[in-house]
């Protein structure tokens, strides 16, 4: 197991080196000149050349890169053009609460996922099955902002049981917007459950279980249900990366102090050491997610670890 | 006896109709096609028009879905808006999908160092949820729908890549490719003429499930402001514009809601139609 870690954990370093590399680019690959652009746009040439100098814009690029590289190794992302604060201190004070909305998000759509999914595995071909898959697929098919403002409409508006937007913390405020974030992952986990589902429903010991005598409802839920959870354990992995990306959307619908909100803020006013950091930041995180899926993974199924 | 002879269309068909949502679908994906393509006929109203007298309608007899803030009748306006949908979501793909198609026939075909350069990048670029992938791209290149098509064409190339590279590594071993290389066709003619439209199949599945997430991503880069900019009637630039007026104008959300929800809902389900019409592994 220590093997395949390490294994696991040295296979990332190129990837984290490509990473590294795109977020560093990033700001040369910006139609015109760097340091214009991070001057602003009613910089006189002094200034221009001041921030060329103060960046380093004028060294050789590998030199650059490399000086890029160990500022981000002591935590130093840069300057925002528009609060002039550190981009770390920005980025930490929006964390949490992005964590938080994912995290909750996440919980919403395994509850609901794996159990419309179990629900239309054990009824299939009834129903249940058709209408839990009728609700998964418009689960794909609505747009988040959307049913965002509908639940805004309906639960905050009308019936005023949870605050229309922002975040201070309570949990009422979370509701509707983690409701949000969570429902299209919700529903790509109810379709993964039922196929997960179906496949264990497939398998011998299922029709040992039934013909030794054993209830048609402990078959279910004893043998196949917790073995079809095997691979829904690292389908939420993979789909945390997709909420986070979901939270864009989502924050900027309820007013969420997050990240998501902060990065299309800094898209509007250009604040290109701001979207270099967060782009950087984001990719760490799935790169890091998809090492604890695959350890994760490891862990259940011992044929991964001993390929 | 009579010996029937069975095309591949007639499999194909015979299994599709069984699925009679994706037919369903199939017809309405047509119908808002006509109604797209001859928008000018059925739009009861110019979509630019304002009247400010008429501000905030309800949906009535004159507007069925209601006026918006500056008075322009909002059923036209969506009516136009499938236009921009439907385009952004169909190029968007196309583009995705002949750069995916082309580097994964280079990547099954050659193998070695290019395939290794091809799916190591595409392993990157699957690693980051398109949205965030769009957006970056769109803050290096700036607002507006063609960037956005770019936007959202790259994040459908990875996809497309894998898939063919799958089925070329396969097809390239078959007899009928061996013995295309052996009487002296190019290499060029046997990606493109012989091992291409083995592949075909799973590239349609994928280019029609697409078109769906494609047009959500639009739409959703159009509502943060990054894509199509007011006036133009674009569906997530109008749920942009009715955010301000929640529980004072509530249609204005709602019906250019309703019209992104069921084009991606038909598309979706089309694609599981054909999915289970021409997938071999769900037979």
């Amino acid at each position: 197991m220590l093997r395949f870690f390490l294994k696991r954990c040295l296979a990332m370093i190129p990837v984290l080196f490509v990473v590294s590399v795109l977020a560093f680019a990033f700001v040369h690959l910006l139609p015109g000149d760097p340091a214009r652009m991070m001057a602003g746009p009613d910089a006189d040439v002094a200034t221009i050349e001041a921030f060329r100098q103060q960046l380093g814009l004028d060294r050789p690029l590998p030199e650059q890169y490399v000086r890029y590289i160990g500022k981000l190794l002591v935590g130093d992302l840069g300057i925002s053009l528009r609060t002039k604060i550190a981009v770390f201190d920005e980025i930490a004070l929006r964390y949490t609460p992005t964590m938080v909305l994912a995290l909750c998000g996440m919980a919403w759509s395994v509850v609901f996922g794996v159990l419309f999914g179990a629900i239309a595995a054990i009824h299939s071909g009834k129903w249940q099955d058709y209408t839990a898959m009728l609700v998964s697929v418009s689960g794909i098919s609505v747009p988040q902002f959307w049913l965002g403002l509908l639940l805004i409409q309906l639960f905050a508006v009308y019936l005023g049981w949870f605050p229309v937007a922002g975040y201070s913390g309570k949990w009422q405020e979370l509701v509707l917007p983690s409701l949000t974030l969570g429902a299209t992952v919700a529903a790509i986990m109810a379709r993964f459950t039922l196929s997960a589902f179906l496949e264990v429903l497939g398998e011998e010991y299922i029709s040992t279980a039934r013909a030794k005598g054993v209830r048609e409802r402990l078959v279910m839920w004893k043998h196949a249900f917790r073995n079809a959870l095997i691979p829904v354990v690292t389908m939420i992995g993979l789909q945390f990366g997709f909420l986070l990306g979901g939270s864009v959307v989502v924050e900027t619908v309820f007013a969420w102090p997050g990240l998501g909100r902060y990065m299309i803020e800094a898209v509007g006013v250009r604040d290109y050491p701001v979207l270099q950091a967060l782009l950087l930041l984001y990719s760490f995180h799935f790169v890091f997610i998809n090492l604890v899926v695959d350890m994760v993974y490891a862990l259940i199924n011992p044929e991964i670890r001993y390929e | 006896m009579e010996h029937n002879v069975v095309s591949p269309f007639d499999l194909f068909w015979h299994k599709f109709k069984k699925r009679r949502t994706a037919l369903v679908a199939a017809v309405f994906i047509v119908l808002l096609v006509v109604v797209a393509v001859f928008a000018p006929l059925f739009a009861p109203h110019d979509p630019m028009a304002t009247d400010y007298a008429q501000s905030m309608q309800p949906p009535s007899f004159e507007h069925p879905a209601g006026t918006d803030v500056y008075g322009r009748d909002i059923l036209s306006r969506i009516i136009y808006g499938s236009r921009i949908s439907l385009a952004v979501g169909f190029t968007s793909v196309l583009v995705g999908a002949l750069v995916g198609v082309t580097l994964g026939l280079i990547s099954g075909f050659f193998g070695g160092f290019l395939d290794g350069l091809i799916m190591r990048t595409s392993d990157v670029l699957f690693a980051f949820p398109g949205i965030l992938l769009a957006i970056a791209i769109v803050a290096i290149l700036g607002p507006g729908l063609v960037n956005v098509v770019v936007a959202v064409s790259v994040f459908s190339m990875p996809t497309f890549a894998r898939i063919v590279r799958g089925s070329t590594l396969g097809l390239k071993e078959t007899l009928y490719v061996r013995a295309a290389r052996s009487v002296g066709a190019s290499r060029r003619r046997l990606m493109f003429v012989h091992i291409m439209p083995g592949t075909l199949s799973g590239v349609i599945v994928y280019f029609t499930m697409r078109i769906g997430t494609s047009i959500i991503t639009a739409a959703s880069l159009s509502f943060l402001g990054l894509g199509a900019q007011p006036p133009t009637p674009e569906w997530g630039a109008m749920l942009a514009e009715s955010r301000d007026y929640i529980g004072v104008a509530d249609h204005m959300t709602l019906f250019p809601g309703i019209a992104i929800f069921l084009t991606v809902l038909f598309f979706n389900l089309f694609g599981d139609g054909l999915r289970a019409a021409l997938d071999p592994k769900l037979k």
